[in-house]
């Protein structure tokens, strides 16, 4: 029988492996807009499977709205990323480095 | 019943038709001829608000089930965001303008953000939380990378976007957890499960993530490391805004979640929050020192001065809450001035953001040299001035909520944080000769130097009554 914790294991492993994503990834910023993108679904994952275990139907609505803000996010992130080649013509994260931080 | 509650968010949703109507038009009719009166029509339009909801607002009303609340403290926070966010727009306009900058998206994105920041502060669930927090957010990065063409812009939007992204992302994921283990996602509903001693360790991973969240936006220690690379690469107008009214925002957020919803385990977030505002304070006061680039400085000043706040908070009192919006509320007037400032240095025409540029500064412009000197001072927190008050205000609540050491601490950080203040004030004073800055000209920010200076002598009498008016809102916050 599968339970809670199983959904909220995957969702917590997704959560982590988006982590991980953004802050070992040394090559390309794609892969930190795909982590990005893990994490949301993670988070999704975890609110379905509490709004189902729950039997309340505002975490559904919850994932609904994350969707949305991750799509207008996503846009918005490569739109960025494409004035940052447009000016730099490589997109590698070593390169993001004009300033230090 | 929807009337009530649309009367409730009624300046919201003005605002929202606002940026919606101004932007069709100005995509049918004009494009970026009409910026300059668009953002005097901004400007004003978000003044008027503020004056209505200020002297109009009175009680505390709910709107869509508990989801959203006008009370006491979220007026108080939406006046401060409103009249610093129409301060910026004006004070931005003759920078923009010699920089072939003046795009109609400009004022418009900055309203959305604000209306953004509106809805956080009122928040009464975690979802019109998170929803006010992207809308803000994606306005943000956008206006971050602004100027398409130049390379630290761009570089400053992705790195804000990327950051912020994860910081949404812990918020969120702290928000699921918050609602599998509460039951539910409005405040007053979580409240009840996370009562004194009994909060299921699930809500207190939530509740870490959610602070891990808002630390990123008010750029508390360790979450800061976005804040000086997009204050030094967004354009001066820009960063003067992020300096100031998302601040605000964030923190009365970080506020509300605290007390709304998490009021019931007080001594488990105060310790987390203690050890915040500690590395924060001295983080920012040390790294500040060794800055040339003033955009730089000002983005550790501004860690520093989150430290402080976020020291009222941490005091999880009465007084708290209303030390740091008093903090708050001076903060954002002292950086307005000193952007008013900053927006102002150039030289041949070009802007110049290196503290040796200010040389001798004095000898050429007295008067606003002097108003620079005093607002320098009221950051550093010297008395007699309104930013030592609200140093004073959140010391005082840190003491008497039993925080002695971190109340010391503060006072020590202060005294390093006072070095690198002065160290401006000892360059346009007592400088070497050097090649010297262009004469400045009559210009909105530089009325809006002149007044911020002058707020911080004459506000010592009373503040201008706003300490009241914080007390009232942090007693609507806190029970």
């Amino acid at each position: 029988m599968i339970g809670l914790e199983h959904y909220l294991t995957v969702a917590t492993t997704l959560f982590v492996i988006g982590i991980f994503g953004l802050f070992l990834n040394r090559k390309n910023v794609i892969i930190l807009l795909m982590s990005i993108e893990l994490i949301l679904l993670s988070v999704n994952i975890n609110l379905v499977a509490f709004s189902s275990f729950l039997g309340d139907m505002v975490g559904q609505v919850f994932a609904l709205f994350v969707l949305t803000v991750a799509a207008a996010e996503a846009a918005i992130g490569l739109a960025i990323l494409v004035v940052f080649f447009r000016n730099r013509g490589t997109i590698d994260v070593e390169d993001v480095n004009v300033m230090k931080g | 019943m929807i009337q009530a509650d649309l009367n409730v968010i009624l300046p919201e949703i003005v605002l929202a038709l606002y940026a919606m109507a101004a932007l069709l038009i100005a995509v049918y009719a004009g494009k970026d001829r009409f910026t300059g009166p668009l953002i005097w029509l901004t400007a004003g339009l978000m003044a008027v608000l503020a004056a209505w909801i200020g002297i109009n607002g009175e009680g505390t009303r709910a709107a869509f089930g508990g989801m959203f609340h006008d009370d006491g403290f979220s007026r108080f926070a939406k006046v401060t965001i409103l009249m610093s966010g129409a301060a910026v727009l004006v004070m931005g306009q003759d920078f923009m303008a010699k920089r072939d900058m003046m795009r109609f998206e400009y004022p418009l994105l900055l309203v959305l953000s604000v209306i953004g920041m509106m809805v956080m502060v009122s928040a009464g669930d975690l979802m019109a939380l998170y929803m006010g927090l992207e809308l803000q957010s994606l306005s943000l990065y956008v206006v971050a990378a602004m100027r398409r063409d130049s390379a630290r812009s761009t570089e400053a939007g992705l790195k804000y976007f990327v950051l912020g992204a994860l910081s949404s992302g812990l918020l969120l994921y702290g928000a699921s957890l918050t609602y599998g283990f509460a039951g539910t996602t409005l405040f007053s509903g979580i409240i009840d499960a996370a009562g004194e001693g009994q909060a299921p360790l699930g809500l207190l991973f939530g509740l870490v993530f959610v602070m891990a969240g808002l630390a990123f936006k008010v750029s508390a220690v360790p979450f800061h490391m976005w804040t000086p690379d997009v204050y030094e690469g967004a354009p001066t107008p820009v960063t003067a805004f992020f300096a100031t009214a998302p601040k605000v925002a964030a923190m009365a957020l970080l506020a509300r979640v605290l007390h709304d919803a998490f009021g019931g385990v007080s001594t488990d977030w105060g310790q987390v929050l203690a050890v915040l505002s500690l590395l924060s304070m001295f983080l920012g006061g040390v790294a500040a020192i060794g800055q040339t680039n003033i955009k730089r400085l000002m983005a550790y000043s501004s860690i520093a001065h989150m430290g402080y706040a976020l020291m009222g908070l941490a005091a999880g009192t009465v007084l708290g809450v209303q030390a740091m919006l008093v903090y708050m509320a001076i903060y954002v007037t002292m950086n307005v001035g000193t952007f008013a400032f900053i927006l102002s240095m150039e030289r041949d025409g070009q802007p110049v953001t290196d503290i040796s540029a200010l040389n001798q500064y004095a000898k050429a412009e007295p008067g606003r040299a002097l108003a620079m000197l005093v607002l320098l001072f009221s950051l550093a927190g010297v008395p007699p001035l309104v930013g030592f008050f609200g140093k004073f205000y959140v010391l005082r609540a840190a003491y008497d909520a039993g925080l002695v050491w971190l109340a010391v601490a503060g006072v020590v950080a202060s005294v390093i944080g006072a070095f690198y203040y002065l160290r401006i004030v000892y360059y346009m004073y007592f400088g070497e000769e050097g090649e010297a800055l262009d004469r400045s000209r009559a210009s909105v920010a530089g009325v809006l130097l002149m007044a911020s200076a002058a707020i911080m002598v004459v506000g010592v009498v009373n503040l201008f009554g706003i300490e009241t008016a914080a007390q009232a809102a942090a007693a609507a916050l806190v029970n």
